[in-house]
């Protein structure tokens, strides 16, 4: 039996049942990190002590039949900008490189509660500021489907981890497409929930108003599964939602027949990988075949989305990241320092990587006096539009569909030298985060022996139609079901 | 002839509030009582990565509160911004404040240095009412204690909230500013929002000041004089910069736009930044609280909450009291004196006139005297009201009852009993004062001569030593009949 690509209700059968433990399970992730990683290099640390302890309790709760739930004895893996007490937390930045967190992420408490198991932490784009991994100050991250191509970003050692079979489940964090976008390069399913859907407390943070936790997995059904533990409101998020969580997987078999699928005619156009295109036809025509009616639909200000969602970024991570500061915790630089303010550009020169730098000073730029109306107010008031053109598209159709990026998993080093180039991989996934609504993807075929991702959006809180569909889609098709050979 | 020149004052406060815990975390606001520095903290607190702010809702019900007391409109949209600069006080490199949307605006104070203020040069010219642009909420800073090579940081004081209310620039004279700082002052601790104790840093001003020609009504260059910590630093300061200007202008000069600093020991403002070096704050809306939206509901209720203010309870006084508005507006500087007062006066039979006289002399000198608040006072309004009483009721002369006072006030005690025990009580009896007066005219000839020949004044010299043989026991009215008595006989 393969326990290091079991979908987390195949892995919750086998523990209930006493056939395997959560120690077994846990240790066989572990040698297979041990083996596989150093291909791909997907975590920057492997928990392993934490690991077979919370692996031990979980046992202990299945043997007692005690608080067991759908995830205890899970293992899993979390992005490395959400916070974990006793274990570093980096987000892939030299700045953050010893930074252990005092207090954990409430994501974090929500999972240990659950009785999960943290394996360790994966590899990012420095603070989540890419799409292929390789701004990581650590090392880049290898796409199991072929290790010369980056896993996509910035939840590239999530998307990688699962893809390898290096954890049954990982956190994920999508800001502009963090996590659909490695989802789609590496053939997994992943959710960005609705902003506020889940708590941000203990998320280093990108960008306050879009960043968005949720699970990757090898299923719809299973990123259910884990949004359910992880989703609500938390008094320490002021942004949380305070309606409840619904029990998606219960209501996850429901038909979609005469659901209305929407298809933003501005999503396929012209500069889309051949093969992207005839999978996402392909798509369609299979939703076609469930029952649901199909509309094309129209998303006016989508071109605008790219520049409207850079802009809020890099104003917001200006602030963001103003903390690292180096008089508290991680890096600090002082030798030879005239003054505090020495003190901070040293750390600062040392602890940021290129892009990182970059984007905190056209942030700052674009917050300054007299460029405040024209850059970070224009954005903002684009934003609104951005958001009614989604509602106007949803009250039309219940749902859209989108590929995740015009092309497969591009090569390591393609297009580091040209960040526009690079910021353009994003062009479908940006949009929802201004917007915050929902988006899921899932694998949609193969192009060029490359995954092929695409999404679904849905409209605010409705999470459970995009599962619905998503699930109704990977009963018929076995996309998700392929591993990549290492 | 040499122009004559009028000042433009606008104020800055900032008012710690007093809640139980920070603007934004759950960590005790009460950073004075911690028992070591850095022990009331948390991750929000000192801008730990991924800790999110919780707004505090008493901070924004106090916020609120005092807007309303200056005549403001709530908005009932408003929102928290980012105020960012670096400075190792600063964990997060930004202060969460309110920028675009305050939570209150538009409102205003009247004062009354104009009218009560003699100082007031004839030059200056004093409008009653000052503005007040905006009240809005933000978060205090950590403690820095700087050592020879190196500062250290305390973080118990950070993010405890903080008022800061901006008035127009209403002011042109520095009576005016202190007259309004004053104010303010005291409403905040009518509110109970604040405790006004400069010293401890609670409250804090900053002055904006430019001068002009008097009678021309341009907006000259200002300059901000940051970091003000007591009514006289603000009066000293503002009056030193007004001056500053007054003769740059006066030699030609232009007036530079800069913050300042206040040099206390020296009596001079210091140049701390220039227009060119001043911050760029970069504001803009903050991500982690959505804006707060307050309902009218809410704004009643807070509204109901408001008590008495100064002005209305002064009003009040003169009327219900038949006080004097000056001594009513001393009685009512301060809420715990004013509630002292109306507690002995519907404990007492005295007029309360009397009652006034008593706390506004005796009673404030001992308070000035010992630095004790109102609030330290452990004598109960009844035993006050009891001794003024007695003096009304001449069982005890009002010098002796001042002796009582003091008694009373320091080890507390029944009056009556304090009187009984040290034979303080008033004797009226006649035959007894005669005796006295009598042997008083006797032993001083010389005096009696004087005050024969014409020298009246000494009838209350001779009613002194009366006093002083009996102990400040013998009635003065009847000492003075009787002397006066006695004296005419030995005229004839």
């Amino acid at each position: 039996m393969q326990l290091t690509t079991l979908t987390i209700r195949e892995a919750h059968e086998l523990l209930t049942t006493k056939k395997i433990s959560s120690v077994e399970l846990t240790q066989a992730m572990l040698q297979r990190i041990r083996e596989i990683d150093p291909k791909i290099k997907s975590y920057v640390t492997v928990s392993e002590e934490l690991a077979l302890e919370q692996a031990r309790k979980a046992d202990e709760r299945i043997a007692k039949g005690e608080n067991v739930t759908p995830l205890t004895g899970i293992p899993f893996s979390m992005k490395d900008c959400i916070s974990t007490r006793g274990v570093r937390t980096t987000c892939s930045s030299k700045i953050l490189e010893n930074y252990v967190p005092q207090y954990n992420a409430t994501v974090t408490n929500k999972l240990a509660e659950a009785g999960a198991v943290l394996l360790g932490k994966t590899n990012m784009d420095e603070f989540g500021m890419g799409s292929s991994c390789e701004n990581s100050a650590f090392f880049n991250t290898h796409n199991p489907w072929d290790l010369d191509r980056v896993p996509g970003g910035s939840s590239g050692g999530s998307a990688a981890a699962m893809s390898a079979g290096l954890a049954t489940f990982t956190i994920g964090e999508d800001t502009g497409g963090s996590v659909r976008m490695p989802a789609g390069f590496c053939n997994v399913t992943g959710i960005k929930p609705t902003y506020g859907r889940v708590s941000r407390y203990g998320l280093i943070a990108l960008v306050s108003s879009f960043d968005s936790i949720g699970p990757m997995s090898r299923d719809a059904y299973d990123c259910a599964t884990v949004l359910e533990h992880i989703a609500g409101h938390d008094p320490h998020d002021s942004t949380t939602y305070n309606s409840p969580v619904p029990n998606y997987t219960k209501h996850i078999n429901k038909p979609v027949q005469g659901m209305k699928l929407g298809i933003p005619k501005e999503y396929f156009v012209a500069g889309m990988e051949a093969g992207v295109e005839s999978a996402l036809q392909e798509a369609i025509r299979q939703f076609e075949k469930l029952g649901m009616e199909i509309h094309e639909v129209s998303l006016p200000h989508t071109k605008y989305g790219l520049p409207v969602y850079y802009l809020l970024l890099f104003a917001e991570a200006s602030a963001n990241l103003a903390r690292m500061d180096g008089t508290r915790f991680g890096l600090s630089v002082s030798e030879n320092a005239k003054d505090v303010i020495d003190i901070y550009l040293k750390t600062r020169h040392e602890g940021f990587g290129d892009e990182v730098k970059r984007r905190i000073m056209l942030g700052a730029y674009a917050l300054s006096a007299g460029y405040y109306d024209a850059y970070y107010l224009k954005a903002q008031k684009v934003r609104t539009l951005l958001r009614r053109d989604f509602e106007s598209a949803f009250s039309k159709v219940d749902l859209l569909l989108a590929p995740t990026c015009p092309t497969t998993a591009f090569k390591l080093g393609e297009k580091t030298s040209d960040p526009l180039e690079m910021y353009l991989s994003d062009i479908y996934v940006v949009a929802t985060n201004p917007a915050g609504v929902p988006a899921l993807a899932l694998p949609a075929g193969f192009s060029n022996n490359m995954p092929v991702g695409m999404q679904l959006i849905g409209k605010h809180l409705d999470e459970q139609t995009l599962f619905q569909v998503a699930h109704a889609y990977q009963q018929v098709t076995d996309w998700h079901k392929q591993f990549p050979n290492i | 002839m040499k122009p004559t020149y009028e000042p433009v004052i606008g104020l800055e406060i900032h008012a710690e509030l007093i809640t139980n815990s920070k603007m934004f975390c759950g960590c005790s606001a009460d950073y004075a009582s911690a028992p070591e520095p850095n022990t009331n903290i948390c991750p929000v607190c000192t801008g730990l990565p991924g800790a999110m702010p919780v707004a505090n809702k008493k901070a924004i019900e106090l916020a609120a509160l005092v807007g309303l007391a200056l005549n403001c409109s709530v908005n009932k949209h408003n929102t928290f911004a980012r105020k960012n600069y670096y400075y190792p006080d600063l964990p997060k490199g930004y202060q969460i404040s309110q920028y675009e949307l305050p939570i209150c605006e538009k409102g205003w104070l009247d004062i009354d240095s104009g009218s009560s203020s003699g100082a007031a040069s004839a030059t200056y010219r004093d409008p009653s009412r000052v503005r007040i642009r905006r009240v809005h909420i933000e978060e205090d800073t950590a403690k820095l204690f700087h050592e020879k090579n190196y500062a250290l940081v305390d973080f118990n004081r950070a993010g405890v909230p903080l008022l800061e209310i901006v008035s127009e620039p209403d002011m042109r004279s520095v009576e005016a500013a202190l007259d309004y700082a004053t104010k303010v002052r005291a409403i905040l601790r009518y509110l109970g929002v604040n405790s006004g104790n400069m010293e401890k840093g609670v409250l804090r001003f900053e002055a904006n000041i430019s001068v002009r020609p008097f009678g021309s009504d341009e907006f000259r260059t200002r300059t901000e004089i940051k970091n003000l910590n007591s009514f006289r630093a603000l009066t000293r300061a503002s009056a030193y910069e007004i001056e500053r200007q007054i003769k740059i202008y006066e030699s030609g000069g232009t007036v530079v736009q800069e913050t300042l600093g206040w040099d206390d020991v020296r009596g001079v403002t210091t140049s701390q930044r220039s227009k060119e070096e001043a911050h760029d704050y970069r504001y803009f809306p903050e991500p982690d609280l959505p804006p707060l939206q307050l309902s009218d509901s809410w704004i009643a209720e807070i509204k109901s909450r408001l008590p008495e203010l100064p002005e209305a309870k002064t009003k009040r006084f003169v009327e219900q009291y038949e006080l004097k508005p000056q001594d009513a507006r001393l009685l009512t500087s301060e809420k715990a004196l004013a509630d002292y007062f109306e507690s002995v006066v519907s404990k007492s039979k005295s007029s309360p006139k009397t009652v006034h006289s008593w706390i506004a002399g005796e009673f404030m000198r001992y308070l000035n005297d010992s630095g004790k608040d109102v609030d330290d006072v452990t004598l109960s309004p009844e035993s006050f009201a009891k001794l003024i009483d007695m003096v009304t009721d001449k069982t005890v002369s009002g010098n002796n009852a001042k002796v009582v006072l003091a008694e009373l006030i320091e080890s507390g005690g029944d009056p009556q009993e304090i009187v009984k025990e040290k034979g303080l009580a008033q004797v009226s009896d006649e035959s007894f004062i005669q005796e006295v007066v009598t042997k008083i005219l006797n032993d001083n000839p010389a005096e009696v001569e004087k005050y024969l020949a014409g020298k009246e004044t000494l009838l209350q010299w001779f009613v002194g030593q009366v006093a002083r043989a009996t102990k400040g026991k013998a009635d003065p009215n009847v000492t003075k009949e009787l002397a006066l008595k006695a004296l005419a006989e030995r005229k004839k």
